[in-house]
């Protein structure tokens, strides 16, 4: 049951207690319970929304950027993560198979708040070896959701057999 | 001048579907739930194994049956999901839509005047494409206490001596009805005593929600006097694709396969290609599709018994058909004035057949979000019927 709440509220983290209940023919109850649950074991770490601020007055920039860093003894990638994912510039940190070993997704202001974030920030950093920087110059799809074109309409027919 | 039209052709009712639609589209703001084709888009990896046929000039005729490959993965399917054995290459034919399959079955086992057994209500086509083919329908009305199964009684009572075929439209459109194992074995049974043929529609095969769908050519004695007819319109979402196939004893289907050279020549073959790729890695998104239609189908039961409109529970297909018998409202006067009322389309369930009546058709092929809106709009209406009533 829980997977198909977790498929459910990933696709929209609006839906009621009451909708998944009919759907999935369990009480209401039982929905919340289990959400709470599953909110305490932090398998549901949070509700978001997608965004695309392409289509707002805000500026935004996104930027990729491709680390290569010393592990720690003991400790591995760990320490040096955490020293990276803990500044708020920073969206997303995962550790990468390849020519790389972290791959940061940074959001700012600006193309120079970005740069100063790297230079000032991440750069110097001891374990760090080397950064590469790529900017994000359009966002097709995100979190599974094509964020261009246009949604199409229903184009069936109203009635057929 | 002469009479210019054939007296079978323009004796054939227009179907109660055309008539409603007519009346639907003078209210463009209406929402439909009057559809009966899947609201997903064909999943990608289906469409662009499409178009790189397109690409790779896969633009000419393929043989009469269809693409050798195409057939393979064909009978490869029915044997792992309905344990059915079929040669590709004697007892498999590729045609446009299980509706061509239905027509080519038709014209090939009838003799004027010979009788088809059709369960209703059922998908409108059956009934015409049985009076062009010169053989005559025999209605044969489910009933809701039965959950609209046929029961071997109903087959027993409705067989004369010119009985040649029965229909067995499972899982049903519209009623979401579907026949177990142990339900077919008794109509198995009958059609082996009294030697009947039997058309198996199939079409919404892999919507069964709670157990898999039985095909009635994998019983005991059945294989020899069954057409089994599928297609790829409801589990792939590939209605405008216009594929489907029908699989059989050899001796029909080379009979068949003629009606449909010389009408038809082939189906498409981009469409062919496309379809190879959905039978090869399409399961997941089978699996996916159910589970969608299975959760609107579970809201829609829940909420429209909750507001006092009785509803039988589907277990097939993706159709609802609640009775509306207590409002005092024929089908279509029920479904023209929640029309009229309330913008929201459905389908009088005479449209299926004269038994459908005190019936509607509402489908679950939409999101979840216009199903609500449509159920709020319905309940509306509803209460407004009591009150009226009161």
């Amino acid at each position: 049951m829980r997977d198909k709440i977790l498929r459910a509220i990933e696709k929209n983290s609006k839906i009621t207690a009451k909708d998944l209940s009919l759907m999935l023919g369990i009480t209401e109850e039982a929905v919340k319970a289990e959400i709470r649950a599953m909110e305490e074991e932090n398998i549901i770490c949070g509700y978001p929304t997608l965004i695309n601020w392409d289509l707002t007055e805000e500026e935004k920039v996104t930027a990729i950027i491709e680390v290569k860093v010393t592990p720690q003894r003991g400790r591995g990638f760990d320490k040096i993560a955490e020293r990276i994912y803990r500044f708020d510039e920073v969206a997303a940190v995962y550790l990468v198979s390849g020519t790389y070993d972290l791959a940061i997704i940074i959001e700012g202001k600006s193309m120079r708040e970005i740069a100063a974030f790297v230079s000032d920030k991440l750069a110097p950093l001891e374990a760090i070896l080397s950064t590469s920087t790529n900017f994000v110059l359009k966002k097709y799809k995100q979190n599974g959701m094509p964020l261009v074109g246009e949604a199409h309409d229903d184009e069936r027919m109203l009635i057929t057999p | 001048m002469r009479e210019a039209l054939n007296k079978k052709v323009t004796e054939i009712k227009p179907s109660g579907i055309r008539k409603f639609f007519d009346i639907v589209s003078e209210i463009p703001d209406a929402i439909s739930l009057g559809v009966g084709e899947p609201d997903f888009d064909t999943p990608w990896h289906i469409r662009e194994e499409g178009i790189y046929a397109l690409e790779r000039s896969k633009t000419f005729y393929t043989s009469n049956a269809g693409l050798l490959e195409l057939r393979q993965e064909i009978t490869a399917y029915l044997s792992r999901r309905y344990d059915l054995d079929y040669d590709y290459r004697k007892e498999t034919l590729v045609t446009i839509g299980g509706s061509e399959a239905i027509d080519a079955a038709l014209r090939a086992m009838l003799d004027a005047g010979d009788e088809v057994l059709v369960p209703e209500p059922s998908y409108v086509s059956y009934v015409p494409c049985i009076k062009l083919a010169d053989g005559v329908p025999v209605s044969i009305a489910l009933k809701e206490e039965d959950r609209f199964k046929l029961t071997k009684q109903e087959l027993l009572d409705a067989i004369t001596p010119r009985t040649k075929i029965l229909i067995m439209p499972f899982p049903n459109n519209p009623t979401g009805g579907i026949m177990t194992r142990e339900d077919l074995e008794d109509i198995a049974k009958v059609v082996c005593e009294k030697d009947l043929f039997v058309i198996s529609d199939e079409i919404y095969s892999e919507l069964t929600y709670g157990r898999d769908h039985v095909s009635i050519a994998s019983l005991p004695g059945m294989r020899e006097r069954t057409i089994v007819i599928n297609g790829f319109s409801k589990s792939y979402a590939m209605t405008g694709w216009r594929l489907g196939y029908a699989c059989g004893p050899e001796k029909i289907i080379r009979q068949m396969t003629k009606i449909h050279q010389f009408a038809i020549m082939c189906a498409p073959t981009t469409s062919q290609c496309a379809a190879i790729e959905a039978l090869k890695n399409g399961d997941a998104d089978v699996e996916r599709m159910r589970e969608a239609y299975d959760e609107r189908r579970r809201y829609l039961v829940t909420r429209l018994n909750e507001m006092g409109l009785h509803t039988f529970e589907p277990e097939g297909a993706f159709y609802v058909f609640p009775c509306i018998k207590q409002f005092g409202l024929t089908s279509d006067e029920f479904a023209t004035k929640l029309l009229m009322d309330q913008k929201v389309a459905v389908v009088p369930g005479t449209a299926f057949g004269d038994c459908g009546e005190g019936f509607l058709r509402i489908s679950y092929a939409y999101s979840l979000e216009n199903l609500k809106r449509a159920l709020d709009r319905i309940e509306i209406f509803v209460e407004g019927l009591k009150k009226a009533g009161k």
